[in-house]
């Protein structure tokens, strides 16, 4: 790892303004991400802001069907919050399912989502809850928000404090994990709200998370685990590695889906 | 250089390190703590965690700084003198290690998911143990002692 220098913040304005004033400066959440990457010297911030002190970006509310998710709220902390299970079970799944109990000690929602690694769980609930993610200075819609693999609309320096979301009438979230790394090699995350069924894919699009437009209009009109059996998935979009080529991955997305709708009920 | 200062094991600890000095290096060269293990570069391998504020982490994740204030649990921290802490005691029971590299991240994760199992009053079946050391590897024994002596241990 490459020298940097480290601050420890106590409210958002003050991490705003110490990575602002650095000259490479980066936020660090959890370091589930950023500490592995510098370790391999993939990236040598000059200055690192911890913000997992802050307390006013921590912790789970859920007020009618308003939930807010604090930025700097461990994956434990989400999946173990019984209010939002009792009204959002699919991200509570999530969240216990993402990498292992010490990652998910540390990781952060915020950390995974300013990530955007095309793997990772949580870009695909948030896109598909139709998700608000809130900022420093503004309020961004998941639809804007994931860009591209590892891309998102966040500006330098700019800092997500929570995330919230309207709580649907069902959803769920089916993932099929590397076996290696927990990352997921297709995930699916399922939900039927107000504004009709959103269905959002990651760890299989070549391009980072999507939403499935055939899937959305099948389950619209048919909400079963049939309705996305036969659902075409565009091969040419899909990831291949050696983890597993496109046609695999195009498989494994519809089989999730299925899994996910039946599990949502 | 910055000091750095925490308790581990119930002891408070100081030492000036620099900024980018991960907690595992901090224990093990600083404090001459070497029970906790490093046995890879990809946070995947878990045979480096520790406790922190009552949570098991991964030390090779952590910067020391980042667990300035905090209390820091290790496996040496687990025994009371001779007296070997019931999960270590399960281990050499049921013959839970064959070369030992893994074994104080599995006692330290098995702890951490004994303790969350009770808080929670989950009863920690053999599945459940299995998909909570996930992020726990062992090259030597095919996990099924390791499995048995979290089960005993658990109660
Ligand atoms: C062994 C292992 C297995 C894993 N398995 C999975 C898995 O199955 N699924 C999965 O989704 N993830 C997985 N992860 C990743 C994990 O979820 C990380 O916690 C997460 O991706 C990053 O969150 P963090 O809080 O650790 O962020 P950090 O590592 O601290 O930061 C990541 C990036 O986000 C930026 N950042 C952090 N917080 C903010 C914020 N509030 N505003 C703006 N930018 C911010 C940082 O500057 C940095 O660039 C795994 C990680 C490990 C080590
Ligand atoms: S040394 Fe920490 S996970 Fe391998
Ligand atoms: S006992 Fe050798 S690695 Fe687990």
């Amino acid at each position: 790892m490459y020298e940097t220098k480290y601050h420890r913040a106590s409210s958002a304005d003050e991490a705003v303004k110490l990575a602002g004033s650095a000259d490479d400066g980066q936020f660090i959440a959890g370091g589930q991400t950023l500490i592995p990457t510098m370790k391999q010297r993939l990236a040598s911030p000059s200055d690192l802001v911890d913000i997992r002190n802050i307390d006013a970006m921590k912790g789970v509310n859920v007020d009618g069907n308003k939930v807010t998710i604090g930025a700097a709220t461990t994956h434990a902390e989400v999946a173990d919050a019984p209010q939002l299970r009792a009204v959002c079970q699919g991200i509570s799944d999530l969240a216990g399912h993402i990498g292992d109990p010490a990652v998910r000690h540390m990781g952060t929602i915020g950390g995974s989502v300013a990530n955007n690694d095309p793997a990772a769980d949580y870009p695909a609930a948030l896109l598909a809850l139709g998700a608000e993610i809130i900022t420093n200075n503004r309020t961004i819609s998941a639809d804007d928000f994931f860009t591209g693999m590892f891309e998102t609309a966040l500006e330098d320096g700019e800092l997500i404090t929570s995330i919230s979301f309207t709580v649907p009438d069902k959803s769920a979230y089916s993932k099929f994990p590397n076996p290696a790394s927990r990352y997921a090699m297709a995930g699916v995350f399922v939900a039927k709200g107000g504004d009709g069924v959103r269905v959002a894919v990651t760890g299989a699009g070549s391009d980072g998370v999507f939403r499935h437009a055939g899937m959305e209009e099948a389950l619209g009109s048919n909400w079963s685990a049939d309705a996305v059996a036969d659902a075409d998935v565009d091969e040419a979009m899909m990831l291949s590695d050696i983890h597993g080529n496109a046609a695999y991955r195009a498989n494994l997305v519809r089989v999730m889906a299925k899994r996910a709708v039946a599990a949502a009920g | 250089m910055t000091t750095v200062s925490m308790t581990v094991n119930g002891k408070e600890v100081s030492a000036d390190v620099e900024d980018r000095t991960l907690l595992v290096d901090y224990i093990r060269e600083n404090l001459k703590l070497t029970g906790t293990h490093v046995g890879c570069d990809t946070s995947q391998c878990g045979a480096c965690v520790v406790h922190v504020d009552g949570k098991a982490v991964k030390a090779c994740t952590m910067l020391a700084a980042q667990a300035a204030g905090s209390e820091v649990v290790t496996i040496e921290g687990l025994a009371n003198g001779g007296d070997l802490h019931p999960v270590q005691a399960a281990f050499h029971e049921h013959h839970g290690l064959q070369c030992g590299f893994c074994t104080p991240g599995m006692i330290m994760t098995a702890v951490d998911m004994i303790e969350r199992a009770k808080a929670s009053g989950q009863k920690l079946d053999e599945a459940t143990i299995r998909s909570e050391l996930e992020g726990n590897i062992c090259r030597c024994t095919g996990y099924h002692n390791i499995v048995r002596a979290i089960e005993a241990a658990a109660g």
